[in-house]
């Protein structure tokens, strides 16, 4: 298996990658390059680093300004200042002319930890989604960051890409791994009923697959790092063929991973869908693990959704 | 002795005109602050920048980004009569499917350098476009027109921290410096006041200009060329409403299209201004 680390670090190291393959990658960050891991850009490429200190409407309106010139910005902070603060210089300046911005914002969700409610982003997903022409990754592990970030410098277009800031476990293998613009990633077959998560819940939906098995529900789990636009075709043959879905998403349940699964489902083939995610409620401080288990992101709380879910559809 | 800019007042003239029939055939429009930023405009597309209508993509060119955009008809008047989209574009101004949106557009308008009418992120824009060129060693020159009410935006301030910690001395930026907003004189809204100490303070040259002459527009941007090392801030006195009588200084006029009658009456005098000269 791969190492365990945060999608924070993969993008921190796939960036200066990136950044000797192709001169016109520029990477903007708001005082944060050390928590955002944009410092390694910075360390190797500084004429092509830009501080913008703690501004980040600024650092959205640069980093469209230097798309505008052809330059591939990348713009790092915190997601909640870069989809909060900045939300409508994304949406005006970037989001509007199409401009060639990558968002890569970090510390995304509850495992933020300690900092607390005003640092923990659980809204990123549903400001981002409402926005036309945003495209939205959401990597579950290391490996698939890195395959993510590649693929989001090669399109043509402004990309959100929400990436943690504690470790993951890994869920792929580098040499295994294979990424499909738009397409979501069936990990494990079954029948009875259909796990789609995102970001840090990937494995944790596998985890209770295995869990399930032992009580007799065979579940099939998806890993959806592209929420928008979303793999409509693999949600609804899922549903077809399970006739029941559970989401998981580190992230409010309201606008995120569950709500567009949902509104694909009810357009299409209305089954059953229950969503794992933070009900409609501020975070706190905490260790990460402290706060999975209290906001209800554990792999026993996916299992319960999952036995509601199978009830629902027998009724 | 002053130079001769008879034909920049002609061309600055039939842009006033484009403004007033613009806004009266779209029934909708901000008149005022067109009118406020003529002679900025014409002298920036007629005399001062590197473009060619020919080529909108050509990558040395210099850059225009209009941050407040609002003044759009002026903008393109001035595009039109440079040769960017033929000028009876212009009548479609703000109509369903025109591509002369109400605020500027750069997806669907050749010459617009960049989508604006939320205040301040055009500025912030130019900053971006000016670290571009000197990361690609063009010598291209970035400008930008921003309101002074817009100064009341935070994003003013961060950019302008931002081209002063750069040094981003291939950055010009006007300030169309009319006193007036939508809700009444500055600084009786939020006051904005000293704005040339503002700006020094944040580490820019700073000059101020007579916004309607275009000898002084253009000195100042020679000026501004010779800065190393820091952005200039041209902060340009204007009249709001400049040209049109009824017009002139009236807040009212800030985004309001004129009837029939007051088209009539503005293009009568704009007129009779030609004739005098």
């Amino acid at each position: 298996m791969s190492a365990d680390i945060a999608t924070r670090d993969a993008y921190g190291k796939v960036l200066v990658d990136l950044g000797r393959q192709n001169r016109d990658i520029v990477v903007l960050d708001a005082d944060l390059s050390t928590s955002t891991k944009t410092a390694l850009f910075a360390k190797e490429f500084p004429d092509r680093f830009f501080n913008m200190g703690i501004a980040e409407q600024n650092l959205m309106g640069t980093a469209a300004g230097l798309a505008a010139s052809g330059k591939i910005p990348f713009a790092s902070t915190f997601a909640i200042f870069a989809t909060g603060r900045a939300f409508e210089p994304i949406r005006n300046a970037i989001a509007y002319p199409r401009l060639n911005v990558k968002i890569a914002a970090t510390h995304a969700g509850l495992t933020v930890g300690e900092d607390g409610a005003s640092h923990q982003c659980l809204e990123d997903i549903a400001v981002m989604r409402v926005v036309p022409n945003m495209t939205i990754m959401c990597p579950a592990d290391g490996v698939e960051t890195e395959a993510v970030v590649r693929a989001a410098a090669a399109y043509k277009g402004p990309v959100y890409i929400r990436l943690g800031r504690a470790k993951v476990p890994a869920v792929y293998q580098k040499e295994s791994y294979s990424f499909e613009w738009g397409k979501g990633i069936t990990l494990r077959e079954g029948g009875d009923v259909t796990i789609i998560a995102t970001g840090i819940m990937v494995s944790m939906a596998l985890e209770a697959a295995e869990d399930l098995m032992a009580g007799g529900i065979s579940a099939r789990v998806i890993d959806i790092h592209t929420i928008k636009p979303i793999d409509r075709e693999l949600i609804i043959k899922a549903a077809l063929e399970t006739g029941a879905v559970v989401t998981a998403e580190e992230h409010s349940v309201i606008g995120g991973l569950g709500s567009a699964v949902a509104e694909v489902l009810g357009e299409t083939v209305p089954v059953p869908v229950i969503r794992v995610g933070v009900e409609d409620t501020f975070g706190e401080s905490g260790t990460a693990e402290e706060l999975l288990i209290k906001y209800g992101l554990t792999p026993g709380c996916i299992m319960q959704a999952v036995e509601r879910a199978v009830k629902i559809k027998r009724l | 002795m002053e130079k001769d800019h008879s034909k920049l007042e002609r061309i600055a003239l039939r842009i006033r005109r484009a403004i007033i029939e613009m806004t009266h055939a779209a029934k909708s429009g901000h008149p005022g602050g067109s009118l406020s930023s003529v002679e900025i405009l014409t002298a920036l597309y007629f005399a001062i920048m590197r473009i060619d209508p020919e080529r909108p993509d050509w990558e040395d060119r210099d850059r225009f980004v209009l941050s407040k955009g609002h003044a759009s008809p002026a903008l393109y008047a001035a595009l039109a009569l440079r040769g960017y989209f033929p000028e009876e574009a212009l009548l479609w101004f703000r109509r369903i499917d025109s591509m002369l949106q109400g605020h500027p557009d750069m997806k669907g308008t050749p010459g617009v350098e960049m989508s604006t009418g939320s205040l301040g992120l055009g500025f912030s824009a130019a900053c971006g476009m000016a670290l571009a060129a000197r990361l690609d060693k063009k010598d291209c020159r970035v400008y930008t027109l921003i309101g002074d009410g817009e100064a009341q935006e935070g994003i003013i301030w961060e950019a302008s921290m931002a081209a002063a910690h750069y040094r981003l001395d291939n950055l010009t930026a006007f300030l169309d410096h009319n006193g007036l907003q939508i809700d009444g004189p500055n600084e009786e809204v939020m006051s904005v006041e000293p704005l040339a100490a503002k700006w020094r303070a944040f580490g820019w040259e700073v000059l101020q200009v007579d916004g309607h002459s275009f000898g002084q527009i253009m000195d100042a941007v020679a000026k501004a060329k010779l800065a190393k090392g820091r952005p200039t801030m041209i902060i340009a006195k204007t009249t709001k409403g400049k040209g049109v009588s009824f017009m002139e200084n009236a807040a009212g006029w800030h985004g309001k299209a004129p009837g029939d009658q007051e088209k009539d009456a503005a293009l009568k005098e704009l007129e009779v201004v030609c004739c005098e000269r």
